[in-house]
């Protein structure tokens, strides 16, 4: 078990390396003239090269990534070009705002797709699979900016239900809170239950049709518990694997979504650091998404083994 | 009796794949909108009078049907007509970018990966896996810088950001081509491992890459639409994303301006996905329907309903029997709308401790009329009799709890597969308690008692660890006495065995024999064997019955049916017992009724 985590662990700690390098070159590539940029067209070229050399420019790819990359290990992600301000130090602020959307957006697509793929599935073709296809096909329809400006709309400006835009943190309010966040996270839901619950919808499908389930029914054990207690579990990986998948997606999903309700999350600083090509900032962006992915894989992982008792015992 | 497994493969070349698209508004409507979009977007020169980029003070925000400005002006004055038209030219060319990249990358991997040796296959696959888990949309977002601001460069990265997705479908699919025959036969026959995949295995991964492209550009449509909302990409290539930005801007005074954008982007955006959704349903429709069960029923087969003999078991008129059936018919709908039956209206008694042997080969419907009397066919299934009681009980009406619980509590039914009639995520003490609970009641404890005890019942010699294990760390005979402790549990009065032994060790098929019989005897159950083996009636059954394209051929006392079998199919399941003494020296059976051996409803 322990070997297990730490297998995954070390997976994770594989991907991080291989992203932030992949991202440090790439972005090294494209040669921004960063020191010109913050001081402008005005300054002189000893103006520019001495910046450069304060920020540590001068020096050659290799060692401006191998000075990166060992205070990184550290949790020292550097500061930013432009603003000065240490990266760790922005993301932190700025990381209760993302998750907050991409949480809720994250349990509201579990217990949707839950509610939704299991009822279809034990009736195909009833009223709740036609619901089903129905928030499939909005989502389909509408691109998540599309959506979110239609849902501000409609429940913002014409119904005045929820503040257009704006965060309240959790400490301050709670209702405000779930009120600011609420919108943005159903935005980020609908593309995402319509691929979890149209999964767990086909493999229960496919589970109802196993002879265990007629088995068990030949015994007298209530349809509910068959569907709920043996079929589920076992429909369930595939969904799971589905919903990890949905996550990355989400994470990056509301950095868009954060600009039409003018959240402050990681959405904004990213856009701003992409723009300029503030590299520590980047990066930290990279980093703290990956971190996200890999702890949402892992949970997965270990979801999966207490689901699946031969993945348990491999 | 065989369960159907769709060829995905082989059916993506069968022509009624484009008639069934054909038949979904959905797809259609999808398709006729994107190509009148597309044209649009093709004659934007000649259509908009001005120039995409053009602004003007007088048009800042000029309403719907000024005149020169069809759909009005934005907050900068420019034409919103002919920007619409020229955001469809970006749209599109992003999601022929970004697909092509994402086909471009996939494909070769993906064919090379399935082709080739586990070793390479494990190093591309751990590679792009891991592809697949980089957050894309955050790296599109930062690796903004070496793009220029180029949307085309954007979407060369998207589409090799999203190349695990065809990578991954390519691999699976060549890997379950490989394994074909014809591709032995190809290989065999000395065909070049590139020609292989050429010829024989890119056509078969055809219509799946088709689908999965189909949803990738509606992908890639919202994902250049998205980041250019955001700003990033140069301002002088209009899109869909940057008029939602500034109709966005302009919502609280000119929400109409966000129409437009947002009308386009869901027929392009959405069209190409749900036609991605049509082509899989017609694809799997396509697979579903000419499947074995809908054959038409064979006329030779109606013409052996003359000659249904006379035997006990259909006839015997005495007390009344524990099941009696008279004239059962089992049907199932048909894609074309009629009623495909199954069972032809068989009849047969089984009294209280008889023990009545249902023999015939697959498709013969011997396991339709045990499952209609278990009540476990699946639910398009019609079911039609003069007669069919249980203990007296009419089993066609009635409500349907009441006769659930009739059938748990006088049923007991012992499957053929035992490793795929236990769950594999729960031990198998957990299995026989939730089945004890449910006819039974009473505590968990009580509960697990009677499990232990009925696992020692049936010869398990370490019942604790038996109930403790999980399915797939158990023996097949063992599996099978588990099943046996479970259907016994509720104190049956019918057990209902369907080919109890056909999966198992010849050696271990003698023992649940045996057990059967002992059982049988103990309890004083009847038994009603569903088996194509007439060694296996030979041993249990005091009466037969001969079954063949759903109708009774012949039936009676075992002994007498062995001696003076009169009907040919008879004598031949008679003539297959394999024993020393006996040699097979008569023509195969199948040879016979060439057209028999299939018919079966995938179960």
């Amino acid at each position: 078990m322990i070997a297990f985590v730490l297998r995954r662990i070390a997976t994770g700690v594989v991907l991080l390396f291989v992203v932030t390098t992949l991202t440090f070159f790439t972005i090294q590539l494209a040669d921004i003239p960063v020191a010109r940029n913050i001081l402008g067209s005005s300054a002189t070229p000893e103006q520019v090269a001495a910046l450069n050399a304060q920020l540590g420019l001068d020096r050659s790819a290799l060692e401006q990534y191998w000075s990166w990359i060992t205070a990184a290990v550290r949790g020292d992600f550097g500061v930013s070009y432009f603003t000065n301000e240490p990266v760790a130090a922005a993301l932190e602020n700025r990381l209760p705002v993302t998750l907050s959307i991409v949480l809720l957006a994250l349990i509201f697509t579990v217990v949707f797709s839950l509610l939704l793929g299991v009822t279809a599935a034990s009736r195909a073709g009833g009223t709740v699979d036609r619901v089903l296809q129905a928030v499939s096909t909005v989502s389909y329809v509408f691109p998540p900016i599309i959506l979110g400006i239609l849902l501000v709309l409609v429940f913002s400006i014409t119904l005045h239900l929820v503040p257009a835009t704006g965060y309240v943190p959790i400490g301050t309010s709670f209702i405000g809170w779930f009120g600011s966040v609420l919108l943005p996270a159903v935005t980020l839901m609908f593309a995402s239950i319509a691929s979890v619950a149209g999964q767990i919808r086909g493999s229960m499908i496919d589970e109802l049709r196993r002879d265990y389930v007629r088995t068990l029914r030949s015994r007298g054990v209530p349809e509910g518990t068959i569907l709920l207690k043996y079929t589920l579990r076992n429909a369930a990986s595939p969904a799971l694997t589905t919903l990890s998948l949905q996550f990355i997606g989400m994470i990056g999903g509301a950095l868009f979504i954060e600009r039409i309700f003018a959240l402050s999350g990681f959405g904004t600083y990213s856009f701003n650091s992409a723009v300029q090509g503030d590299l520590p900032a980047i990066l930290g962006v990279v980093t703290f998404s990956v971190i996200l992915v890999v702890i949402m894989n892992l949970l997965v992982d270990l979801v999966n083994g207490w689901l699946n008792p031969k993945a348990r015992i491999q | 009796m065989s369960v159907l497994i769709p060829d995905s493969v082989e059916n993506i070349r069968r022509p009624n794949v484009f008639r069934r698209l054909l038949g979904n508004p959905m797809a259609v409507g999808s398709m006729v909108l994107i190509a009148a979009v597309i044209v649009l977007g093709l004659l934007a020169p000649v259509l908009s009078p001005h120039s995409p980029n053009f602004s003007s003070l007088d048009a800042v925000n000029a309403p719907v049907g000024t005149p020169g400005y069809l759909l009005g002006g934005d907050s900068s004055g420019r034409d919103i007509f002919a920007r619409l038209l020229a955001s469809v030219n970006t749209a599109m060319l992003s999601a022929i970018t970004g697909v092509a990249v994402a086909l471009l990358i996939g494909i070769p991997f993906g064919l090379i990966s399935g082709y080739a040796k586990p070793r390479t296959d494990s190093v591309f696959s751990w590679v792009f896996n891991l592809l697949m888990t980089f957050p894309a949309l955050v790296l599109l977002i930062v690796a903004f810088p070496i793009t220029g601001g180029s949307y085309v460069v954007m979407m060369a990265i998207f589409g090799f950001l999203f190349s695990p997705s065809i990578f991954r479908l390519v691999r699976n699919l060549v890997v379950a081509v490989k394994r074909e025959l014809y591709i032995d036969a190809a290989r065999v026959s000395g065909l070049s491992t590139a020609r292989i995949l050429r010829r024989h295995i890119l056509p078969a991964v055809r219509g799946p890459i088709v689908i999965t492209a189909s949803f990738l550009a509606g992908v890639a449509i919202a994902v250049q639409a998205g980041l250019a909302f955001l700003g990033l990409g140069t301002n002088d290539v209009p899109s869909f994303g940057s008029m939602t930005a500034d109709a966005f801007a302009n919502l609280y005074v000119y929400p109409i301006q966000f129409l437009w954008p947002t009308i386009m982007l869901a027929i392009l955006s959405g069209g190409f996905v749900l036609i991605g959704n049509g082509l899989r349903d017609a694809l799997e429709d396509s697979s579903l329907a000419p499947t074995k069960a809908l054959r038409p029923s064979n006329p030779e087969a109606r013409h052996a309903t003359a000659r249904a003999p006379h035997g006990p078991a259909q006839t015997s008129e005495g007390p009344s029997p524990l099941l009696r059936i008279r004239n059962l018919r089992v049907s199932y709908p048909t894609t074309g709308g009629q009623m495909k039956q199954v069972v032809n209206g068989i009849s047969l008694d089984l009294n209280a401790g008889g023990v009545l042997g249902l023999i015939g080969e697959s498709g013969s419907g011997k396991t339709q009329t045990a499952f209609a009397v278990l009540g476990l066919l699946t639910q398009e299934a019609r079911v039609e009799a003069d007669e069919f009681t249980l203990d007296g009980h009419d089993l066609l009406s009635g409500d349907a709890g009441d006769l659930k619980r009739l059938r748990t509590s006088l049923l007991a039914y012992v499957p053929q597969e035992p490793m795929s009639n236990l769950a594999p995520s729960f031990t198998v003490g957990a299995q026989l308690v939730e089945g004890i609970r449910a006819t039974k009641g009473g505590t968990k404890r009580e509960a697990r008692q009677l499990a232990l005890d009925l696992l020692r019942r049936v010869g398990i010699v370490d019942p604790a660890r038996t109930y403790r294990s999980y399915p797939h760390e158990i023996s097949g005979g063992m599996a099978q006495r588990v099943l046996i402790a479970g259907a016994i549990a509720a104190g049956p009065r019918l057990l209902i065995a369907d080919e109890p032994t056909t999966a198992l060790d010849v050696t271990v098929q003698a023992e649940i024999l045996d057990l059967l019989r002992n059982l049988q005897t103990d309890l004083s159950m009847s038994v009603l064997l569903v088996t194509h083996n007439f060694g296996v009636v030979a041993d249990l059954c005091d009466e037969v019955a001969v079954m063949r394209s759903g109708e009774i051929v012949e039936a009676g006392s075992y002994r007498n049916l062995y001696r003076h079998a009169e009907h040919v199919y008879t004598k031949q399941l008679i003539g297959a017992i394999l024993d020393e003494d006996t040699y097979r020296t008569d023509p195969v059976a199948t040879s016979a009724y060439p057209d028999h051996s299939e018919g079966s409803v995938g179960r």
